[in-house]
């Protein structure tokens, strides 16, 4: 702590911090650009100036930059003062010389961090009169539009780009007052998390691609909390919405997740909200094939009469699905006619998970806090594919060796040019063990490339050689026992060490290795974490609910011990062999589908359901952390579209139950199922008190989801009837479907729909929200952490599997996370499949030697259950022995399967 | 996995390293710890045999030395002395920084843009002569100055440009 003078009055700031943080903190409006809570200072652009004192007796005083500035005990300050605030306000004159002042349409405009502070100093009248440099902008993809001529050259974008996220394809070219931020040649920006340069750009260079057809000003547009559906990370978001579409979605702080980061699957993934063909009235396809659209009484009528002719409904639940309408789901059926809607195999690996994080002895660390490990193993994951956001942290950790090289120095973590210099590319140990080339191949340490099975072997190699207790791999190879030794070594050695693994190899050996490494550092007393990747959004959530996996309740369909099914939001031909699902599903005599996407299940089943998607919907999710958070509703759909009849699917089952049992529907509210849901699983109990109820309110008031300036309201419905409705009503939540409400940030609150304070409408407005700048929101971070270790630490898993063989003829099938097109929903939105790479078969060079076959010839692999054909891709990181396989293309192809390849003749390739 | 390996196709527009430049920067190469230090030199390595840096080269460089083109580019682009287009046989670089602007750099950019006919940026139809500015040469106690190829001349009148020029054929 240290006491500083800011104009005459004394404050108490965290010595730690730059003049300019500590400013922040304390709630002052002081400008800046170049700095960044996230990139720290580089003294770049000198809009932070203030004034300082060197003491009492000092009236002269000296400008400084505050960034660059400690803000050490006893500092005076002025930011007041006239000579400064001069300074400030021709600054960002000088910064906008060439500066196109096209506000009105420019997409940054409402939100745009240049315009508050050009607000902010007061900088009102243009002098210059003499010709500006222009530029020509690039095309960068189908996510980031490009608009050079406002850059203002602060150097955020490549320091975020670059320094932060690792991306090598942006650069900074030219210099002078001649400088260009860009691709060196125009293309797609290879980064996996390059939206950020939407809200880490200060101005309107970067823009949001896939909001610009339809753009709409922040103001302009309806926000809730909501939470990322698109992985298990759990990242919080703020999707916007306008005329009944979701327009965009923006980063929403959560200081012990996301903090101020996504990545572009969450960001631009969420276009299958907004998709034409989206069911959205119920739908009865009968035996004539013709298809009939129903009100909501009817559809319920249908569905109770089918259900109550049947003898025995299963009931398939969903991991993309919220807690409370699983529950509601298992509560229509019977809980011995539920299942969890996931694959047997994937389904072990998660319950393997779930008991880990509670008897391994090492706690699960936020996303923040995995940032502060100093060694870290990955087993088995490609986390900028499968848990991208997570990479971005392990990302972080692995660099903040350079902090720790410059604070013993007396160099503060924030003086980011200064840091970088000293350490150069020191970095904390990182060793990641996958079958091929990984996003975070760049800053590991060792790279090793195996066989699901080695590198399980691996890990148990590495627990045994860090507590001789647990089990030996016999048989184990002297290269790989001196790898385990090294890794064993270097964690024992670390600080914090951290193991990541998790299910994407569908490895329970896996899975069992990291337990056993996290037991053995847990035995030798380290402080350390253990991290288990789970693959969707409610994974970790739905287990906990527990039940039995998929192919139980496809069997009970297909042997007739069933005749009748309810799906929750599940395409099943993604989990299981087509052939498999549609047996079953035959087999049954009624079939009942929830789903906001048109899938094939959606296609086949005689009473559909238009459920609601987290935009339409609440509910509450588990990420992979154990962190059960709320998603909220962005708006009411039958505002725009009045022959909608979307509803949540808990709301949907809820009244189903109901009519079945035919009793007049009750109102239900999400409080109400969220109770119920904790009351029927003990484990689950905690998720009440994950966000508050809604009969929250703040100073009396309901909390707004529109802006204050929300425009056009009264108009906006006028071509379907000339006298405006009154707003939707929302009994489920705390918010409103308005702008009357609260929306200020000075009452700390934890579920903020935007983030806005006077004088701040860009993202940086964040800083209003947090305790102190990067900190935690003062209201409290949403959610509940469910996952706590217990005392006792479980016995070592002796579960070690023979070394990897290569087959004769037949090659093993590794199935490969993919973060665009590898995913259910968001592979439904065209950005993200313009995005995604043409699949390939990934074949190691020996083996495509062997083959005959060359860099995009067309392969055929089969299995017993399925066959595909694709190009080839050489993979010269593959081991020989294994096929890589995309995921997301065909559910029959499973980690561990023996597969064949040959090569198809010319001609007879299928198209993939 | 890789998922970026579409976006990364080359785009060296065929350019070649000269193997022995080729050695020459892989020589470079091995005198630093990261090889991004060796960037400045493999763009000078390129340009004494082109006279200066085709875009290919930009793509070329960066292979050699395992770092993204967008680097190579960025320090290409920083340095007035690496060009970035092609220029003529002989390269006048004038100082435009503040020593040589008070004491007369206006007249001299003037008397030379006129001779050659030519502005900042240009070369000559004959290929002779292209004309830049550039900061401060270090040459201030004779300002104006300027510099031919690897000469610095200052202070330069007007009337002494044309002889001056006479010994660059
Ligand atoms: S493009 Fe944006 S982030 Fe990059 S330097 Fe310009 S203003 Fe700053
Ligand atoms: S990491 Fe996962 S949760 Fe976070 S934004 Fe990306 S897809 Fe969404
Ligand atoms: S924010 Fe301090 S100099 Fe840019
Ligand atoms: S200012 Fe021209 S040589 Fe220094």
């Amino acid at each position: 702590m240290a006491t500083i003078q800011v104009d005459g009055r004394s404050y108490e700031v965290d010595g730690k911090d730059n003049l300019l943080q500590a400013c922040l903190t304390l709630g002052f409006d002081l400008p800046y650009f170049c700095w960044h809570p996230a990139l720290g200072s580089v003294g770049a652009c000198r809009q932070c100036a203030v004034k300082q004192y060197r003491d009492a007796d000092d009236t002269q005083g000296a400008l400084v930059m505050a960034c660059m500035v400690p803000a050490a005990d006893g500092s005076r300050i002025s930011i007041e003062d006239e000579q400064a605030r001069e300074f400030r306000a021709s600054v960002i004159e000088w910064l906008m010389v060439h500066h196109p002042h096209d506000c009105p349409v420019c997409e940054e405009g409402g939100h745009c961090h240049l315009q508050d502070m050009t607000v902010m100093t007061g900088h009102s009248r243009r002098r210059y009169r003499f010709r500006k440099r222009t530029h020509r902008n690039q095309y960068l993809g189908p996510f980031i539009a490009h608009e050079m001529n406002r850059c203002i050259t602060c150097y955020r974008c490549v320091r975020f780009y670059r320094d932060y996220a690792g991306g090598e394809d942006l650069g900074a070219f030219g210099a002078n007052d001649n400088v260009y931020f860009g691709r060196h040649r125009e293309g797609v920006l290879e980064n996996e998390f390059s939206g950020n340069l939407t809200e880490v750009c200060p101005t309107g260079v970067f823009t949001d691609r896939t909001h610009s057809e339809r753009y709409t000003r922040k103001w302009d547009l309806q926000f809730a909390p909501s939470v990322c559906h698109q992985c298990s990370v759990g990242c919080n978001i703020s999707p916007g919405e306008r005329y009944g579409d979701i327009r965009r979605i923006e980063n929403r702080y959560h200081g012990e997740v996301n903090r101020f980061f996504l990545c572009d699957r969450g960001r631009f993934g969420y276009g299958y909200v907004n998709r034409d063909d989206r069911p959205r009235r119920p739908e009865w396809h009968g035996e004539t094939e013709e298809t009939v659209t129903l009100d909501v009484d009817e559809a319920l009528d249908r569905g109770a009469d089918a259900l109550r002719e049947a003898r025995r409904v299963i009931g398939i639940g969903s991991p993309r699905a919220s807690l409370e309408s699983n529950d509601q789901l298992r509560e229509l059926v019977g809980q011995a006619n539920f299942s969890t809607g996931i694959a047997e195999r994937e389904q072990v690996c998660l319950t393997r998970m779930r008991r880990l994080n509670r008897d391994a002895g090492l706690p699960t660390p936020t996303l923040r806090d995995v940032e502060s490990h100093d060694a870290i193993l990955v087993l088995g994951e490609d986390l900028i594919q499968s848990a991208a956001r997570l990479g971005l942290s392990v990302r972080q950790a692995v660099l903040a060796r350079r902090e720790r090289l410059a604070e013993a120095r007396g160099i503060p973590a924030w003086n980011a040019e200064a840091v970088m210099t000293l350490a150069q590319d020191a970095r904390h140990p990182l060793f990641v063990a996958y079958p091929t080339a990984t996003g975070l191949d760049d800053v590991a340490d060792r790279c090793l490339r195996q066989a699901p099975d080695d590198i399980a072997r691996l890990g148990f190699a590495v627990a045994h050689a860090i507590d001789v207790k647990a089990p030996a791999v016999e048989g184990i190879d002297e290269s790989t026992k001196a790898t385990a030794e090294h890794i064993a070594e270097t964690l024992l050695a670390a600080k914090r060490p951290l193991v990541i693994s998790g299910g994407s190899l569908e490895s329970t050996a896996i899975i069992e290795a990291s337990g056993n490494i996290a037991r053995a550092l847990a035995t030798r007393g380290r402080r350390g974490g253990l991290m288990l990747v789970r693959r969707e959004a409610n994974s970790t959530g739905v287990e906990l609910l527990g039940s039995r996996p998929l192919e139980w309740a496809l069997d009970e369909l297909t042997r007739g011990a069933a005749d009748a099914v309810v799906v929750l939001e599940n395409d099943l031909h993604q989990r299981l062999p087509s052939g498999r699902v549609e047996r079953a599903l035959s087999a049954a005599r009624t079939v009942i589908v929830l789903d906001h996407q048109r899938t094939s299940i959606w296609e086949r089943a005689d009473l559909g359901l238009p459920a609601a998607s987290f935009a339409e919907g609440d509910g509450t999710l588990v990420s992979l952390e154990g962190r059960a958070q709320r998603f909220f509703q962005v708006f009411e759909p039958r505002y725009h579209r009045p022959e909608t009849r979307i509803h949540q699917g808990w709301r949907w089952l809820q009244a189903l139950r109901a009519s079945l049992k035919r009793r007049a529907v009750p109102d239900v509210t999400l409080d109400a199922v969220t109770r119920d849901c904790a009351r029927h699983h003990p484990a689950l109990a905690g998720i009440v008190e994950a966000s508050p109820s809604a009969d929250q309110r703040v100073s009396g008031l309901k909390l707004a989801r529109q802006p204050h300036r929300y425009s056009g309201r009264t108009a906006m419905r006028a071509h379907l009837d000339v006298s405006e409705p009154r707003p939707p009503q929302d009994p489920d939540t705390p918010f409103t479907f308005s702008m009357e409400g609260y929306y200020g940030f000075d009452r700390p609150r934890r579920e903020v729909p935007f983030a806005w304070a006077p004088g701040w409408n860009s993202p940086q407005a964040w800083n209003k929200f947090t305790d102190e700048v990067g900190g935690h929101l003062r209201g409290g971070d949403p959610g509940v952490r469910l996952l706590e270790p217990t005392e006792d630490i479980g016995d070592y898993v002796n579960e070690i599997p023979p070394p990897f063989t290569s087959g004769v003829g037949e090659w093993q099938v590794v199935v490969l996370p993919r973060l665009f097109g590898g995913e259910e929903t968001s592979s439904r939105a065209t950005p993200i499949m313009a995005r995604a790479a043409a699949v390939r078969l990934h074949l190691s060079e020996e083996d495509a030697r062997r083959l005959e076959a060359e860099e995009g010839d067309t392969l055929v692999v089969e299995t017993s259950l399925t066959r595909l054909s694709l190009p080839l891709r050489v993979d010269t990181t593959l081991p020989s022995g294994l096929v890589g396989v995309p995921a997301g293309l065909e559910a029959a192809l499973v980690t561990g399967d023996r597969a064949w390849l040959s090569l198809a003749p010319e001609g007879e390739e299928e198209p993939p | 996995m890789n998922e970026n390996a579409h976006l990364l196709a080359s785009d060296g527009d065929g350019f070649i390293l000269d193997p022995e430049d080729l050695r020459a920067i892989e020589h470079e190469r091995a005198h630093y710890e990261q090889p991004q230090a060796a960037c400045i030199e493999a763009l000078k390595i390129v340009q004494r045999r082109h006279g200066w840096v085709p875009d290919g080269a930009i793509v070329a460089i960066a292979e050699t030395l395992g770092i993204g083109p967008a680097e190579v580019e960025g320090v290409a682009t920083f340095y007035s002395l690496i060009f970035r287009q092609p220029v003529g046989r002989h390269v006048i670089l004038i100082c435009d920084s503040s020593s040589c602007f008070l004491v007369g750099y206006d007249t001299l950019r003037e008397a030379l843009s006129s001779h050659l006919g030519i502005g900042f940026g240009q070369t000559t139809a004959d290929d002779r002569f292209t004309l830049l500015p550039v900061c401060c040469l270090g040459a201030c106690d004779g300002g104006p100055a300027l510099m031919i190829d690897d000469d610095t001349y200052g202070p330069v009148a007007a009337e002494d440009v044309a002889a001056l020029l006479e010994d660059y054929p």
